[in-house]
């Protein structure tokens, strides 16, 4: 058991080529969010044009737009009633006026839940990858450790989805391209094994940060939710206030089930915090505003590309601006 | 989190009991709890107007069904124009040509490896020679994924070295498809979002050179309001066929299929469930338009069973059950049968009302319950199981050592089995308890 536990941690030396074809490279700017034309903003400029007073109508407009972007109806109705409270106190009439009094409200909800605050603590900081399939995790986790290492700081990534077909290998080769040692175990193996794995390693090599990847699940099996369990209350056994943080990995194309995933992912590991991802496409990802003014769990990074370097903190302001421009 | 729209219509119903029509104020009210309820489903908003507008114009002045309730009226008038918008007929693959090439394409994360292989599959099952090409060139070891899928399914798999362009890699891979003489190819490309213009490109490059016979866009389920938008870019750029809905075992409602084929018309070609190969099932419009209600799917429930269950001894059960002579060894084939047929926990969740329950059973399931059932049924003698009656404490003594339980466990199952014979008795009786009798009848089956 011991001997297979010690074989079964296999860091990976760096290997200098590439092993995929690279993807024909887009332009970036600012937190890499690029606005789209007949966007959100668009119909949101539109409706809010600067001379003219707010109406119901502009209410009405407004409430369709952030439906639109996947807001969801109950938290844009309540967001929309808020932003009226506030227009009145503040005392504006204009459509201008209306549409600064919603961005601020959105903006100071997602600030009061600690959106954008990331912080690693102690070393080693294990921060466990979690979501449903499909949603980028095994990207993410390459994504942070790029960012991480650029900031000076030692790390390991755990394989911990033995299910999927090769996810483990895709796991490697990111590895492999940032020199970041992989802990892994055969395909099937026990996931919450390959955890303790990695904790116990960067405990003996001293490493900064721990990034345990997860297989994808649906919230709705309780028995994946039962091992996702596990594999946190392992990582506990081991180093009591561990792991620091649990990421879900939400997909910005993902609609009002987005809500479901959060509620059940905190339920059952307590989520710490939200990925956003795949925001380069048209989606805006409003569900995770209604995840975070709904749970209180904050978004801290958004996935905005293909590259390596497509991962930024997330930053209520341009959020908000980005929301109503293009 | 979310109330179905039957349960928000539930409310309604009672505010109109007694009344003859459906008057335009009732209306509204319930006008206004679909529109949630289908943009709470993640129906597109603009599609969710139009709809809501056909609705009220079907609805007004309609005189009541008899046995119908105000809200049950709405609903089944709800019901049947989703079934309308979701479409008629099934999507029959092309397949005349040799080889037909079925091309996926999707955004990232939607699920197009996993489901070219449960194509491969379903396509074997039809008599037909399938040959797996990866091109998806991009994601690390996309390559390797179907590789392994392909192992799993023992179906062939046509792979280049790493750094070979997709265009190459479909290029190549006709080629094979064609020496083989294979009947199907099933070509994987790699996820692309619908705005990058050079990945976008590529795809219409391929497209030239393989003329696919379907190209199939993987949508899944959860996708939310930009739904349409992505069908839309991917239709025009591409000449695609059918649209194939993965994730469906999760609890997303899947109004993402309401929105798309409101906004291009294209048909749906399949619904993915769950991580094994062989979830892959056919569409059918009423049993999506009930999920978007919030009714559960029964159906495919039904049809699961049936394609699962081994039929000559599931008719010997049902025969001996009708004639009161059910035992323990009835009771543990069914045990068998129940899981052939996969996660219980998904088979559940497809029938109204049981969500919760299948929670409990999964965990029957996962705790060994299941296991230690049948470790305990098989430590009793034949004789026993056909006679539980004769189990009397030194029996249960043997059987709980033979079984590595308690005789408390034996107990309970003993009793367990006598109540389920009992309600059994009731059901052949005639006294079966009503259930869900309204729903059935409601929705005109």
């Amino acid at each position: 058991m011991f001997r297979r536990r010690r074989d079964a941690v296999e860091p990976i030396e760096a290997i200098a080529e590439p092993v995929t074809v690279a993807r024909p490279r887009r332009e970036q700017r600012g937190m890499g969010l690029r606005a789209r034309p007949s966007g959100l903003g668009a119909r949101l400029r539109s409706i809010m044009g600067a001379g003219s007073p707010a109406t119901a109508a502009t209410w009405d407009a407004v409430e369709e737009a952030l439906i639109g972007a996947d807001v969801g109806a109950t938290t844009t109705l309540e967001l929309v009633d808020a932003a009226r409270t506030r227009l009145r106190a503040d005392g504006g009439r204009s459509g201008e006026d209306a549409r600064r009094a919603l961005a601020t409200e959105i903006r100071d909800r997602l600030v009061r839940v600690g959106s954008g605050r990331f912080e690693l603590g102690d070393a080693p900081c294990v921060i466990l990858f979690v979501g449903v399939n499909g949603t980028g995790k095994t990207t993410s986790i390459a994504k942070l450790a790029h960012r991480l290492q650029g900031e000076g700081r030692t790390l390991a990534l755990a394989a911990a989805d033995t299910f999927r077909a090769a996810a483990v290998e895709q796991l490697r080769i990111w590895g492999d391209q940032l020199g970041v040692p992989v802990i892994a175990q055969r395909a099937g193996a026990d996931p919450g094994a390959v955890a303790f794995d990695a904790v116990v390693a960067a405990e003996a090599r001293k490493l900064d940060v721990v990034l345990v990847d997860t297989a994808g699940r649906l919230q709705n099996k309780q028995q994946l939710m039962d091992e996702l369990a596990k594999i946190r209350r392992v990582i506990e056994r081991r180093l009591p206030d561990q792991p620091r943080h649990v990421l879900l990995v939400l997909d910005a194309t993902t609609g009002q089930n987005g809500l479901l995933q959060a509620e059940a992912f905190s339920r059952e590991v307590g989520v710490t915090g939200i990925i956003l991802t795949k925001l380069d496409g048209t989606s805006k990802g409003g569900v995770a505003l209604a995840v975070a003014d709904r749970l209180g769990v904050p978004i801290l990074f958004a996935g905005v590309g293909e590259e390596i370097d497509a991962l930024a903190p997330f930053d209520p302001e341009a959020f908000v601006e980005w929301l109503f421009a293009g | 989190m979310f109330e179905s729209l039957s349960a928000r219509l539930q409310g309604i119903s009672e505010r109109l009991r007694g009344k003859a029509r459906i008057t335009e104020a009732d209306l509204d009210v319930a006008l206004r709890e679909i529109r949630l309820a289908l943009l709470e489903a993640d129906v597109n908003f603009r599609v969710v107007r139009d709809f809501v507008a056909r609705v009220r114009e079907r609805a007004l002045g309609s005189d009541l069904l008899t046995g119908l309730n105000p809200g049950q009226q709405i609903v089944k008038i709800v019901h049947d124009e989703l079934v309308e918008v979701l479409g008629g007929a099934r999507h029959h693959l092309s397949l005349d040509a040799r080889p037909s090439v079925l091309m996926m394409v999707g955004l990232q994360g939607s699920g197009k490896t996993t489901t070219a292989a449960k194509l491969a599959v379903r396509l074997r099952r039809d008599g037909k020679k399938p040959l797996l090409v990866a091109a998806d060139v991009y994601r690390p070891a996309a390559v390797d994924q179907l590789v392994q899928l392909g192992d799993q399914i023992g179906v062939e798999v046509h792979t280049r070295p790493v750094g070979t362009p997709a265009l190459e890699v479909a290029r190549s891979g006709l080629e094979e498809a064609r020496q083989r003489g294979v009947d199907v190819m099933i070509l994987d490309t790699a996820g692309r979002l619908h705005v990058d213009e050079a990945m976008m490109d590529e795809l219409v490059r391929i497209v030239g050179i393989v003329t696919p016979a379907e190209t199939l866009l993987v949508v899944d389920a959860m996708t939310g309001q930009e739904a349409v938008r992505v069908a839309d870019a991917f239709h025009a750029k591409l000449p695609v066929t059918g649209l194939i809905l993965t994730k469906m075992d999760g609890d997303a409602r899947g109004g993402a299929a309401l929105s798309i084929r409101a906004a291009t018309g294209l048909p749906i070609a399949f619904l993915g469930t769950g991580e094994r190969t062989d979830g892959l099932e056919a569409f059918h419009p009423d049993r999506l338009a009930q999920r978007i209600l919030g009714m559960g799917d029964i159906l495919s429930f039904v049809e699961r069973v049936q394609e699962n269950v081994d039929h000559a001894e599931a008719e010997q059960v049902a025969q001996r059950m009708m004639e009161n002579r059910f035992t323990l060894d009835d009771f543990r084939s069914q045990l068998n049968q129940i899981k052939k047929m996969g996660p219980i926990g998904q088979l559940l969740g497809m029938i109204p009302g049981a969500g919760q329950m299948a929670g409990a059973a999964q965990e029957a399931v996962d705790s060994g319950q299941m296991k230690r059932i049948e470790a305990i049924i098989d430590s009793m003698t034949p004789d026993e199981r056909r006679r539980p009656e004769i189990i009397k404490a030194s029996r249960r003594r043997r059987i709980a050592l033979g079984s590595g339980s308690s005789t408390a466990e034996v107990n309970r199952l003993l009793k367990q089995f006598v109540e389920m014979q009992r309600m059994m008795k009731m059901i052949s009786g005639g006294k079966m308890p009503r259930m869900g009798g309204g729903l059935g009848a409601l929705l005109g089956r």
